[in-house]
Parts: structure tokens; C-alpha cells; sequence
């Protein structure tokens, strides 16, 4: 038999049981959809986490009080118990690096705004006027932090794009005497909409300078540093030489966690990264089902076809030409299943785009290849069994059976 | 040297825990061109021959030879060949593929052979007029009368031009009328050369056969040759 009349002959056996055909193929259209559309979401999360942490800009080194005992950066790097202080004189040392361009200390805390008679809960960002250009944020109207001394504590707020909207609404925010927990400060600037990023949102956000924010909560512990250096470049020796002078500060002793961009990246694409695989891991296992499938149906229609494998028997096929018919049938119903649902995960991963527009869900290559892959393998394996038995029947009994 | 050759064949089934000798050691030649009959009640062991002389079935004991190549001793695949080229098989119940044509149905064995399409197509043409089933090629089984689909499966099993051809009741499922032309074809075939080998309960057709052979418990018990004064076409009308 030539590879072609295989293929015509399992073509029309295929079609020949159009509800088993469909059932079949619907089964196996399920798992790579699953596939598809699990992973276009997985990796769309992946992507939309590291895009988000891109536009934090690209040559930061975040510096965090405390240490981690064992190097490398992991999702643990980020919580550090704290023996010494990160003070606003570290911050101000840093500046003193040549390869450093920017540096904004972080004082954090959560406080109460008031202004006429309106009250609300936000979370109060003490910084200096590095910050704004060091996270890519622009105003939207005045100004921001003024160029000062880091130690000086002055009466003055810029507000994030919603604070100022529930606020003031339709009147100038600009100019006006706000209230922050116990201090009273003056608006000098309204931050442009920018959202989320680093676990703050900057559009619920209220920024003062350093000393004021460390007043206000009575500290004199800063939450991190935010170093900017001058190129890609200059990245890694800058690390360095922050380390040596923190080194330098604190006897010797380097209590302080240095994070690059770079490092965080890394980390959180390998974490949802293994997320996209586990998920897909668990999609896959609705393939391995419709492979079992595969190989039932394809047992039954050798039952159900016994008589005519019989007939090819008596009419000079060899065992070879009969494995290659069923194991083609076998191969083509799933590869139309594949193909299917290779389809329909596309559609699927186009409607989470659609419902979720800040998700860039897309199914990764490699998916999409494991996923036709895989349904084509398991198709063909679990094929082997029903092509078998056909092959061993005895022409005699299968002849006998009608 | 005889077409057909067997020496001593034994075929023994078991059931449970008996053993059913199916065929007793049985010798038989059957030269080429001969047409024979293969009658006996049921059970007597004839369709156990028949299927041995196709080379469906394997003996317990003996040896077959066709067209002198002992064929006893060769593996599946290679009987599958002699099947092939040498071998036509017409069943009681027709046997055709019910999702293919009768286009299709004849050109099977040719498709099985590994022959080019467009030769194919030719012989199935051929076989399709030769047998008057031209306008009725794209027709499925189902399509078809019981006449027709034997006489679909006559042409299948003679596309391949095999030197002997096997029937197994080919009247079984057919009603008198039909049941006489297809035996008329059948005949036919046997007059332009082909060894013709037909299992039978019907007496009538079994007296058509120019050699007798009357099974009985796996034993051959009678191989006749009717005188030939009495020739087939001096039946008198029913």
C-alpha cells in the first residue's frame, strides 16, 4: 500500500464515523486549547509583572536595610529584618559615587490626609526630588520636591493624580494648605496618572520630602534607597563601590541587602515563568486524557471494524499495511484535534486580551509547539495499542465476526 | 505437477479442554482449472478447508503446496502476498467496505498492492463493464442488490487475476434467480482458466461442479466425478 492510499483510506475511515470523529477530536481540541490559553495567560502575567518593573527604569540598584544570609536574589530578598538603620546620611553618601547619576531615599508610612473636611487613609512617601525623574513620573501641574538638604523638613506635598481628584475636584489644588497626620503642608505640585509599580500606586500617593515624612512618623529609619546609575555600564561597579561605602559607614560590617533592576527581573520572570510551565504542566494532563481517549476509540473501532480488517486480511494486506492505516487514522484525528484547538486557545487567549487589555496574553511559542507536539505524540502512542491488536487479528475469526 | 497439493493436513481446535478435530490428515490435489465442490452438513469441516487452502487459517500438521512452493512454512506477510496475487476469496455475506464504492470495493485489492492510481483506475473500469456494473460504480453497498453487491464482489476478487478463486456459499444470501447468475459467472471464470473451489449446502450447485468432494466430521469422505453425460445445462426448469 502506498503512503498515499494509506492516507486516503484513513481519511475516509476517519469520516466514515463522523460523531466518533467529532467527539474524538473535540476531546483532543480541548486539551490544546487548554494548553494555549492557560499558558497565554501565564505568560501574559509574566510579561505584564517584568514590563511593569521595566518602567521603573533600567539602571536602578535598590538598597534595603538588613541582609540576607545566603546571596542571590529570591522572592525573600524583599522582606529583611532590620539591625541597623538606613539613614538619610547613608543616602546622602551614596551621591558621592561618580558612577552614580540619582539617589532618592524612601521613607514610607501610612497617614491621614485632611482638607476641607474631607478625610482619608493614603500612604505617605517621603523622598527627595531625585525621585521624580529617577521613576519616570511626570507632573501634571506646579512642581515638584524642591532641590534641598535631605535633612531639611519642609511643609510641603505633592499629591497623587486621585488624591487630588477626591480632594479638591473641580477647584486648584495648588497652593493650598492641606492636612497630613499632625503637619500641615502646602501643595506645590499634582503628579501625572502613572500607576502601579513596586507595590505603590502613585495616583493614591501623597510624597513630602525625607526629613518631613520621618518627622511625622518618628523615625529615623528609611524604608530603601533608590540609586540610579549613569549607564547599563556602570551598573555593576557602582553596586560595588555602594556597597564598599556602606561597608565603610557601618564598621565594616554590610547589613544591607543591594538589589539591581536587572536581578529583580530576573527573579520574577523565573518565578512566573514556572508558573506559565506549571500551568501548562496541568493543561497538559487534559492531552494525556485525550490521548487515552484516543487510544479507546480507536480500540473500539477495531472492534467495530474487525470484520473489514478481516476482509483486508483475505485480500493480501500485510500486518504492515494495516498498524500503518489505524495508526494514520489515529494521527490524523488528532492532529485535526490540534489543530483545532490550537484555533480555539487563539480565540480563548484573544478574549482574555479583550477582557484584561493591560494583560498581553499571548501564548508562548514554545507552548503552542508542546501543545501540537504533545497531542500528536500522545495521538500516535496511544494509537499503537489499537493498531496492534488490528494488526494481530486472525483473519479467520475477524471474518467470522459481522 | 498439481496446482493444489496437501499431504496429511490436520487442523485441531480446542475447546476448553477437548480437543475438536476439525480436519482428520487429509490429502487432496486439485489440478489447475478444475471446479470443485466442497459439500457436507455443517460442521463437517469444509469451511475449515476452504480457509486453509486460502491460507487464513494455519494447519496443525501437514503440508500445503500451491503451484509447488510449500506455502505451510511462510510468515504472515509472505502469505499475505500469496493471498494477494494468487488467491480471490467470494464470501456469503459479500464482505465489501460499506463507506466505499463499488469503484473503490473492486480497486481494494489493486490499492493493497501498491498499484498507481491512474493504472488502477483503468483495470477497475475494465472489471466494472465486464461485469455490468458500469452504472453503478460510485454506488455504496448499501446502494446496491444482493446480486449486485456478489457480483462487486466476484470482480474483487477476480481484479487481482488469481489462479484459484475460493467461494465460500456465494448463493447463501441470495434468492434462486440471482443465486444462478452469480453461479453462472462464477462458472465462467472457471472456463476462462481459473481454478474455481465453491463450499456449498445447496445440492444444485454442488451437481453443477465437474469434481465432488463430501466432507463429513473432517473426514473427506467421498471425491467424486460425475460422468460428464450428465452436463449442468440439461436441468430441467424448475
Amino acid at each position: 500500500m502506498t503512503p498515499s492510499d494509506t492516507f486516503r483510506f484513513a481519511t475516509r475511515a476517519a469520516l466514515g464515523y463522523p460523531l466518533r470523529t467529532a467527539l474524538m477530536v473535540l476531546a483532543m481540541a480541548i486539551g490544546v486549547a487548554a494548553v494555549v490559553m492557560l499558558t497565554a495567560l501565564g505568560d501574559g502575567a509574566r510579561r505584564y509583572v517584568v514590563g511593569e518593573f521595566a518602567s521603573l527604569g533600567a539602571n536602578l540598584v535598590i538598597v534595603l536595610p538588613g541582609r540576607n544570609e545566603t546571596g542571590g536574589v529570591n522572592a525573600g530578598s524583599f522582606v529583611t529584618s532590620t539591625p541597623r538603620d538606613l539613614t538619610v546620611n547613608d543616602a546622602a553618601a551614596l551621591l558621592r559615587t561618580p558612577l552614580v547619576r540619582r539617589v532618592a531615599p524612601l521613607a514610607v508610612g501610612n497617614s491621614e490626609i485632611a482638607f476641607g473636611g474631607k478625610l482619608r487613609e493614603l500612604m505617605v512617601l517621603g523622598t527627595t526630588a531625585d525621585f521624580l525623574e529617577l521613576r519616570n513620573y511626570r507632573m501634571a501641574q506646579g512642581q515638584f520636591l524642591p532641590r534641598e538638604d535631605f535633612g531639611r523638613a519642609g511643609a510641603v506635598a505633592v499629591l497623587g493624580h486621585k488624591i487630588r481628584a477626591e480632594l479638591f475636584g473641580a477647584e486648584a489644588a495648588v497652593g493650598r494648605m492641606i492636612r497630613v497626620g499632625d503637619a500641615r503642608l502646602r501643595v506645590i505640585g499634582v503628579l501625572d496618572t502613572a500607576g502601579q509599580g513596586l507595590g505603590m500606586n502613585s495616583d493614591e500617593l501623597v510624597i513630602v520630602p525625607v526629613a518631613t515624612a520621618q518627622n511625622m512618623f518618628n523615625t529615623n529609619t528609611l524604608f530603601r534607597i533608590m540609586v540610579e546609575a549613569r549607564s547599563r555600564e556602570a551598573l555593576a561597579p557602582a553596586q560595588h563601590q555602594l556597597e564598599e561605602i556602606l561597608r565603610a559607614r557601618r564598621d565594616g560590617e554590610l547589613d544591607v541587602t543591594l538589589i539591581t533592576q536587572d536581578a529583580v527581573l530576573g527573579t520574577f520572570d523565573r518565578i512566573l515563568g514556572a508558573l506559565t510551565f506549571g500551568v501548562a504542566g496541568i493543561a497538559a494532563i487534559s492531552l494525556a486524557v485525550a490521548g487515552i481517549l484516543v487510544m479507546n476509540v480507536m480500540l473500539v473501532a477495531v472492534t467495530q471494524r474487525t470484520g473489514e480488517i478481516g476482509l483486508l486480511k483475505a485480500l493480501g494486506a500485510s500486518g504492515r499495511d494495516i498498524r500503518a492505516a489505524f495508526l494514520t487514522e489515529a494521527a490524523l484525528l488528532s492532529l485535526a484535534g490540534a489543530l483545532i484547538g490550537y484555533g480555539l486557545g487563539h480565540l480563548g487567549a484573544w478574549a482574555i486580551r479583550l477582557a484584561y487589555p493591560v494583560l498581553p496574553a499571548w501564548p508562548p511559542d514554545w507552548a503552542v509547539i508542546a501543545a501540537l507536539g504533545t497531542a500528536l505524540g500522545t495521538g500516535v502512542s496511544f494509537g499503537v495499542l489499537p493498531a496492534r491488536r488490528a494488526a494481530g487479528l486472525d483473519p479467520v475469526q475477524a471474518l467470522a465476526k459481522r | 505437477m498439481a496446482q493444489i497439493e496437501l499431504q496429511g493436513i490436520e487442523r485441531i481446535f480446542t475447546l476448553g479442554d477437548s480437543a475438536v478435530h476439525a480436519l482428520r490428515p487429509l490429502d487432496l490435489r486439485i489440478d489447475a482449472g478444475e471446479y470443485v465442490a466442497i459439500m457436507g452438513p455443517s460442521g463437517s469441516g469444509k469451511s475449515t478447508l476452504l480457509n486453509l487452502l486460502g491460507l487464513l487459517d494455519r494447519p496443525d500438521a501437514g503440508r500445503y503446496h500451491l503451484e509447488g512452493r510449500d506455502v505451510t512454512t511462510l510468515s504472515g506477510d509472505e502469505q499475505a502476498a500469496v493471498r494477494r496475487t494468487r488467491i480471490g476469496f467470494v464470501f456469503q455475506s459479500f464482505h465489501l467496505v460499506p463507506r466505499l464504492t463499488a469503484a473503490e470495493n473492486i480497486a481494494l485489492p489493486l490499492m493493497l498492492a501498491g498499484m498507481p492510481a491512474a493504472e488502477r483506475k483503468q483495470r477497475t473500469n475494465r472489471a466494472l463493464r465486464d461485469f455490468g456494473l458500469d452504472r453503478r460504480a460510485d454506488h455504496r453497498p448499501e446502494e446496491l442488490s444482493g446480486g449486485q453487491r456478489q457480483r462487486v464482489a466476484i470482480a474483487r476478487a477476480t481484479i487481482m487475476q488469481p489462479a484459484v478463486l475460493l467461494a465460500d456459499e456465494p448463493t447463501g444470501n441470495l434468492d434462486r434467480q440471482t443465486g444462478q447468475e452469480v453461479t453462472a459467472l462464477l462458472e465462467a471464470l472457471n472456463a476462462a482458466g481459473t481454478t474455481l473451489i465453491v463450499v456449498t449446502h445447496d445440492p444444485g450447485m454442488g451437481s453443477r461442479a465437474r469434481r465432488q468432494l463430501l466432507m463429513e466430521d473432517g473426514a473427506l469422505q467421498r471425491d467424486w466425478v460425475p460422468p460428464p453425460a450428465t452436463p449442468p445445462a440439461g436441468r430441467p426448469a424448475p
